[in-house]
This record gives structure tokens, sequence and C-alpha cells, in this order.
């Protein structure tokens, strides 16, 4: 009898199961990839410590810092102090606990350090068909490699360290299907903005999304990182693509990407995981691209979400909803075009990479920000940092009169010195514009780079296709 | 883990839909070492105002909410963020279990693992609970039960193993680490 037809997600399940799971008991899990912060770790080593444990495969961890870091450079390498004390504390008990237990760590100064999601792909250590986690919900991030990667809490942690296994039971299966092309000055991020819309903020609870379609098979890798990063703001446990080609491409020569002889052998196991052509998902969504547009947040979860150029709805029955609105001082009915900005944040593991700062450059070149408009670019990686300085994005970006940074989360959760103050208006690239995500009382607004880049130089919430050429 | 068998107390109720985890707990108290003492920031920024005093019209500042260990919200609580501080603050200041028609996934396990019980109930029996803040309910684990001040009870679903461990008092990586065998077996054969 020939095998049942699988989806990706039970191919990368099946190869993982160490137990499988019974009525009575959820799976044992084996993981491939363990990423770890200095946030959501000191409590777990710290388990590990209190019953003489070890880490199992300190080889498939790797450890860095990234969300309570400063991005100023003197505070990074100009021998200032760290700011936040408590952070600081953080960062050298990462130290402590990565030295105690044998764990990599790509620290402070490393030129390879970044935020957590955007240095496993780019060291090709996230591949297809692993096991990823991390004690963060935008590990989903990683799944645009082909890999199953979620976000774990911090007892977890310490149960990946302790035995490189996870007591898990099987999510259910969500295709989002998506057709037609994006539109001009519509991103991947608008996208996934789109998507999450039509989910809801709880639509993907309970299950592990596969996007794919024609749209997203021509999305680059910066692009589908961009969309399965936010999986987790429609409620699922992670998002997966189908590996093909321009995964392929994207890992060939990669530091940590397997070379020669087992380069080829990864490459033909890879070609093995994509859906069977009658794999059957418990659920079924469908969009088409061609119709989404530039998007922004006006609410305070990512599903109130409307076109730039759009007008907030009307539910004057929803107090929750109303609550929102007076959270960021709107109206029912509103449109946000011409409303006026303070800050505008461009970075995060959403929209840190490469391709996110040359889309806000490609505006921004040759123009200056309007006045009284702080602008941060925080590349996510120092090697993202590097790669932007070696083709002068960061001169694009000083001369219009924004701040180019050290990586790191940065203004996306406002817990290391970057901040957005109290009912300041913040146009963020970044994942989440939850009441005080960026700072006490901070209004975040959240949208694509190119978005983010045109409402920094007109000071005013501007559908990026006006600043377009051509 | 301490065992969870029976609670019964008054509820407090957060009637609002998709309570993340950066209003359970923000961001910026993140950068303890340690899981103790979160309970003082618990939804910091509804309980305080800017100058640290609290805000005499939430909830959890009000004389009536003292003493209850039972949280009743909308639906999709804990949504956002892995923090595990999340259900640390709730532990710390005196919440048990949790009642809502919908709980994010890595919120609930992570409850779980900490003994705070995750309780959904339907949308009716919700909305009631939503309506009456101060009810007096009884949780059992073992039953899978919530009982009504009427004396009505209703079903809650509880995942087999998670009713084990919080009956119990099973250490869930004790669990796990009682599978060495297999872990290392699988190990070997692995390509």
């Amino acid at each position: 009898m020939a095998p049942a037809p699988q989806t990706l997600f039970d191919k990368v399940w099946r190869r993982h199961e160490v137990v499988a799971e019974t009525q009575a008991t959820p799976a044992v899990l084996y993981i491939d990839l363990h990423l770890v912060h200095e946030v959501t770790s000191p409590q777990a080593f710290a388990v590990l410590r209190e019953r003489a444990l070890t880490v199992r495969r300190p080889r498939r961890t790797l450890a860095t810092m990234d969300h309570s870091t400063p991005t100023q450079t003197a505070q990074v390498f100009g021998g200032a102090p760290i700011a936040v004390d408590s952070a600081a504390r953080q960062v050298q008990q990462l130290e402590r606990n990565c030295a105690e237990f044998g764990v990599e760590l790509l620290a402070l100064r490393h030129a390879q350090r970044g935020i957590v999601h955007v240095i496993g792909p780019e060291l090709g250590l996230s591949q297809p068909g692993q096991t990823i986690v991390c004690g963060d919900s935008h590990t989903s991030t990683h799944g645009a490699l082909g890999a199953l990667a979620f976000g774990i809490g911090t007892t977890e942690v310490g149960h990946v360290l302790a035995t490189q296994c996870l007591l898990q039971r099987k999510p259910r299966a969500l295709a989002v299907n998506v057709h037609g092309r994006l539109g001009r000055g519509v991103t991947a991020k608008d996208l996934i903005l789109t998507i999450i819309a039509r989910l809801g903020v709880d639509g993907g609870t309970g299950h592990v999304i596969e996007y794919r379609g024609d749209t997203i098979a021509c999305l680059d890798m910066d692009e589908r990182m961009t969309v399965c990063n936010m999986s987790i703001e429609a409620g699922a446990r992670a998002g997966m693509m189908a590996p093909d080609e321009t995964t392929f491409a994207y890992l060939a020569g990669r530091p940590r990407a397997p070379q020669g002889e087992a380069w080829e052998k990864a490459l033909a196991d890879w070609r093995q995981l994509p859906s069977d052509a009658a794999a059957r998902f418990d659920r079924e969504v469908t969009l088409d691209a061609g119709a989404a547009e530039p998007m922004i947040t006006y609410g305070t979860n990512p599903g109130m979400v409307i076109p730039v150029s759009g007008r907030i709805p009307e539910r004057p029955d929803d107090a929750a909803f109303g609550q929102a609105l007076r959270y960021m001082g709107f109206s029912a009915g509103e449109q946000l075009t011409d409303r006026p900005v303070n800050v505008v944040f461009l970075g995060s593991c959403t929209n840190g990479r490469l391709s996110d700062l040359r889309s806000a450059a490609q505006l921004l070149r040759g123009r200056h920000i309007a006045r009284g408009i702080t602008m941060l670019v925080v590349p996510g990686s120092q090697q993202v940092k590097r790669e932007a300085e070696a083709e002068g994005l960061d001169r694009v970006f000083t001369d219009a009169g924004a701040e180019w940074r050290e990586s790191g989360c940065s203004m996306c959760l406002g817990m290391n010195g970057d901040t957005v103050e109290r009912g300041h208006y913040s146009v963020s690239t970044s994942n989440r514009n939850f009441e005080g995500r960026q700072g006490a009382g901070a209004r975040t607004l959240l949208a694509s780079p190119l978005t983010a880049a045109a409402c920094a130089l007109r000071g005013r919430i501007t559908d990026p296709r006006e600043l377009m050429q051509g | 883990m301490e065992r969870f068998t029976t609670l019964t107390s008054r509820t407090v109720v957060l009637p609002q839909a998709n309570i993340d985890t950066d209003q359970i707990i923000p961001a910026r108290f993140l950068t303890t070492t340690t899981r103790a003492g979160l309970g003082a920031q618990l939804f910091a920024d509804w309980r305080y105002q800017p100058d640290g005093a609290p805000r005499p019209d939430f909830v959890l500042n009000q004389p009536q909410a003292s003493g209850c260990q039972i949280l009743v919200a909308g639906k999709n609580f804990g949504c956002g963020s892995s923090r595990e501080h999340a259900p640390w603050a709730l532990l710390d200041y005196g919440i048990r279990a949790l009642i809502s028609t919908e709980i994010a996934d890595i919120f609930t396990s992570n409850a779980l693992k900490n003994g705070l019980l995750p309780v959904l109930v339907d949308g009716a029996t919700c909305a009631w609970l939503l309506a009456h803040p101060g009810a007096e309910v009884t949780l059992d684990v073992a039953r899978s039960t919530l009982t009504l001040p009427d004396g009505h009870t209703v079903r809650f679903p509880l995942e087999e193993f998670a009713r084990h461990c919080l009956t119990q008092g099973v250490d869930q990586l004790g669990f796990l680490l009682a599978h060495g065998a297999a872990i290392e077996a699988y190990e070997q054969r692995r390509p």
C-alpha cells in the first residue's frame, strides 16, 4: 500500500518523533537546533544547576544576546556602560551560563551577533526539515526555510537544554494559499498583515500554517521570513514554506550549512520535504495577493489593520475596539493618511534584513526625513550592518537624518533603552502594536519598511506609492 | 510541582479580548534573572499610573479582588510573546486558574508547566462569568468540571497528560529524562 500523502509539517514532525504521542502522553519530539537568548534562559540554566544536569547536546545549541542589549555604538563597542543596569546583569548572566555549560555564545561584540531569528538563517544553521526552537514566539521565522520552528517558554528551554527534546501534542495543519502578484509598493509585510486581517489574531490558534501558492513561491528568502515571522500574530504555533531552489540557493555556501558531499546529500533529502500533492490540511484559506495594498495598523493588535489610504472601521458595539481607539487617539471612520507621526523604527526580526533596509533606502536616498521626526535604523545583525555599510546604505540613512545603530531588538519591545515616549506615534516595521509595547503609553502603527520610510519623509502617515518613481 | 486537584474561589474579571503578554507583564520587567516577585508588576501599565500610584478604577486595585484566585478574561488571553514571566506573574500575584473561551497556545503550555490551570468554557458560560465578577466557582481537575454558584456544572477540555501532571504533581523534566535510552537510540539511528 502506498504511504498516506503527507504535508511538509507531517514529514518534519514524523522524522523527529523519539516517542509517538498516545491518548495518555504527548510525543517526545527531538529538537535539531536550540537558539538561546539572554531574556528567557537564565531561569532555565538555574534549573540545570539546581538539579546537577548538563546540556545534553551543546553542539545543537547556540546562544546570542539581542533583546536587552543596547544599540548605541558607545555602549556596545565604546566602553560606555550598558544604560539599563538589569539588562547589563542579564547579559553577564548569559556569559556565565554559556561558559559554565559549554554553550557557544555569539556575545555582545561578536561579529556574527544579531537578532536570534536573523542570524540562524544567515549563518546557514537553520535548514529545511529541522525542528528549531527558541524561547521566543517569533521563532516561526525559521519556518521560511522549510523547518518546523516554534517558540517555547523557559521551562521548555530547560527541557531542551537537558534532554534535546520536548513533550508536544501535534497541532493541526492550516494551509494559507496565496495566488497572484503583489502590486507596486506592496511588500511581504503588507501580505502577512493582509493574511492576519483575514485569519484574525486568533485564527491560527492550535495550528501550524503552511503558506503555499505561486505568490509564496515567487518571494525571496527575506520576504518569506517576514511572512513566517508573523504567523504567531495570527495565533499560529508555527508557519512553514516548502523548501525549493530559492531556499537552496540562499543556503549554499553559508558558513554553517552542509558543504561538499554533505551538501549534495542534504539537497536530495530536502527535495523530499514539500507536501505531497494529495496531502490534506485540517483547514484551508485562499487569498488573492493581487488585491493586497500597503497596510498599516490603527489599533492595539496586529489584526486591527487597514490599507494605508483606507478608513478605520466603525464598530459601535465593540467596547474593546473603542478602548483600543482611545488608547491610540483615533476615531472610528477616520482616515489615517496625513496623521502626524513622531518616531519611525526600521528594524526587528520581521523587517531588519538587508532587503528591508534597501527597500526603505530606495525612498530615502537623496531626501531628508521631516523636521521633528526621530528615525532609528537598526540592522537585524552585525552582518546585515556590514553588508549595508558596504553598499553605502548607512550613509543614505544618516544623510536623510536617521540614526544608524548596532543590531538588536531595539524599539520593537523597548527593554533595552530604545523606547517611544508616552503618547507618541511610532510607525514601526516590527510585529506587535500592543499597548505599551514600545514603551509605556507609546502608540505603535505597524507597517512595511517602504511605508515607514514614506512616513518618515513626510512626517505624516503616507502611502509609499505617492513617493515612488515610475 | 505541587498537586492541583480542586480549587474554590471567587473570580476577578477582565472582560477584554486579546489580553496579550505585554499587558500581563510589560517587557521592561523581563530583565530579571529569577522567577520570583513578578506579581508586583502584573498588569503594571493597567494597574499603576505613570507615577507608580495605583489606578483606583482598575479591578485588581479594588478590595473585592483581594484573595481571588481565579481570573476570567475575554477570548484569546495570553496572545503574543512566549514569556513565561506571564504565568509566573499571575501565580506570584495569587491567580491559580484562568477561565476564557480561548487561550493562546504558548501561554497555555507555559501555564500548565507551572500549575496555573487554563480553563476553556463555552461562550454562554464565559459571558455569565464575565457579567458576574466575584462569583464563587469550583474547579475540579480530575473531573474537568467547573461548578457555578447555582450548582450548575460544565466540563472543560484538558489534555490527558496535563491532567495527570497537575493531579499527581508530576515533574515533566523528570518524565523526559526517564526517556534517556529512547533519546539515545534516536540519536544513533538518525542519519
